[in-house]
């Protein structure tokens, strides 16, 4: 009887687990599931990403700005490289790698008002 | 020709062929700079002033260079002439008296004084270190008082929302913006778009450069040869110079 009751059990949460197959739980909430397209190193690791991602972005923004200084480490420029969704191409949409979060977060992402939210199209090394 | 001067001259020649073909000696030393652009790491600084040398006594009917600023900048139009934003436009001019006809392109002329710097309540506006001056749209409210303190009619604003923008050049409704002299390029080392398009497809009547640097060919021409601005009587130093106006 007791192995028939966990076998239950099991084939519930196993269920469970595939409808939820979208989001993590963590505890009593649902995290968003976030897909980093490409694997290996951030330019931080990736706590301080997640906490400081915009300040980073906010320093890059004036000085590419303002100086003219085209800094590939912080530059927005390369996250939409590395992080658009193979499928769609771009960091937005229902997965994206920049809207999973914010939507989840509830903070509006105006990056892409004006950026451009695809990876640039690689041209040809010039002659 | 003895032997000795003869090897001496094969030397040269294959030393000339190796120069010309990657034109480097040395790693890091090169007898021809291949392009002069900044390291990234390095700011536009005063010592240089972009700027451009237009010869319209070159420029015929064609519009190569408003058709490549757009594609480069991704400046699509909606069909709406009143609304649509600008970058460049050509400019056509007639002597009432004589009939004589001319065309010009016309774009942000970047001032060393640049009333639109001046007006701007946030400081979107501004000018850069090497004269460009820009629109930061971080910070641009889109007040529009640029567009109207420009006496070269070079600004826009963006009425619609944009989609499909270039990974360099950013644009969004509400915000102002005008020619950047194609900055992304210009920090690449690399010609604006229009100036690569009129040198290619035009009449040849463009060409861009250092205004600070004695040794480039646009300074070369405008020391020795007349050229003007758009309104000089305002004094605004305009990084833009026209031939033949």
């Amino acid at each position: 009887m007791m192995r028939i009751a966990a076998g239950i059990v099991a084939a519930v949460l196993a269920l469970a687990g595939v409808a939820d197959a979208g989001e993590k739980q963590l505890g009593r909430v649902a995290v968003p599931a976030v897909k980093i397209e490409k694997g290996g190193a951030c330019v931080a690791p990736t706590g301080e990403m997640r906490r400081n991602h915009m300040k980073m972005l906010l320093h890059q923004r004036d000085r590419t700005m303002r100086q003219g200084l085209r800094e590939p480490r912080f530059s927005l420029k390369g996250c939409v490289d590395c992080h658009a969704s193979r499928e769609t191409g771009s960091v937005l949409g229902k997965d994206g790698f920049c809207s999973s979060c914010h939507e989840y977060a509830a903070v509006s992402i105006d990056c892409f008002e004006c950026h451009s939210p695809n990876p640039q199209k690689r041209t040809a090394a010039r002659p | 020709m003895n032997p000795d001067r003869r090897q001496f001259l094969g030397w040269g020649a294959a030393a000339v062929a190796g120069a010309a073909a990657v034109t480097t000696l040395a790693p890091g030393f090169r007898l021809i700079e291949l392009a002069q652009a900044r390291s990234p790491q390095e700011a536009a600084s005063k010592l240089q002033r972009w700027g451009l040398l237009i010869d319209i006594t070159k420029c015929s009917d064609c519009d190569a260079c408003v058709t490549a600023c757009h594609e480069e900048n991704g400046v699509n139009s909606h069909g709406r002439s009143e609304t649509d934003a600008q970058w460049i436009r050509k400019v056509s001019l007639r002597d009432k008296r004589t009939g004589y006809a001319q065309t010009l392109p016309l774009m942000c002329q970047h001032c060393e004084h640049p009333p639109c710097v001046d007006v701007c309540p946030t400081g979107a506006s501004f000018k850069r270190e090497d004269g460009i001056v820009l629109v930061d749209k971080h910070t641009c409210i889109g007040c529009r008082y640029c567009v109207m303190a420009c006496p070269y009619g070079a600004r826009s604003f963006v009425h619609e929302t944009v989609s499909g923008q270039k990974a360099d050049v950013p644009r969004g409704k509400g915000t102002v913006e005008a020619c950047t002299l194609c900055v992304h390029r210009v920090d690449r080392g690399e010609t604006p778009a229009c100036v690569e398009a009129c040198n290619k497809d035009g009449g040849k009547a463009m060409a861009f450069g250092d205004l600070n640097d004695r040794d480039s060919a646009i300074h070369k021409r405008l020391r020795t040869e007349p050229s003007s601005q758009i309104r000089a009587d305002l004094a605004l130093n305009t990084g833009v110079r026209y031939q033949g106006l």
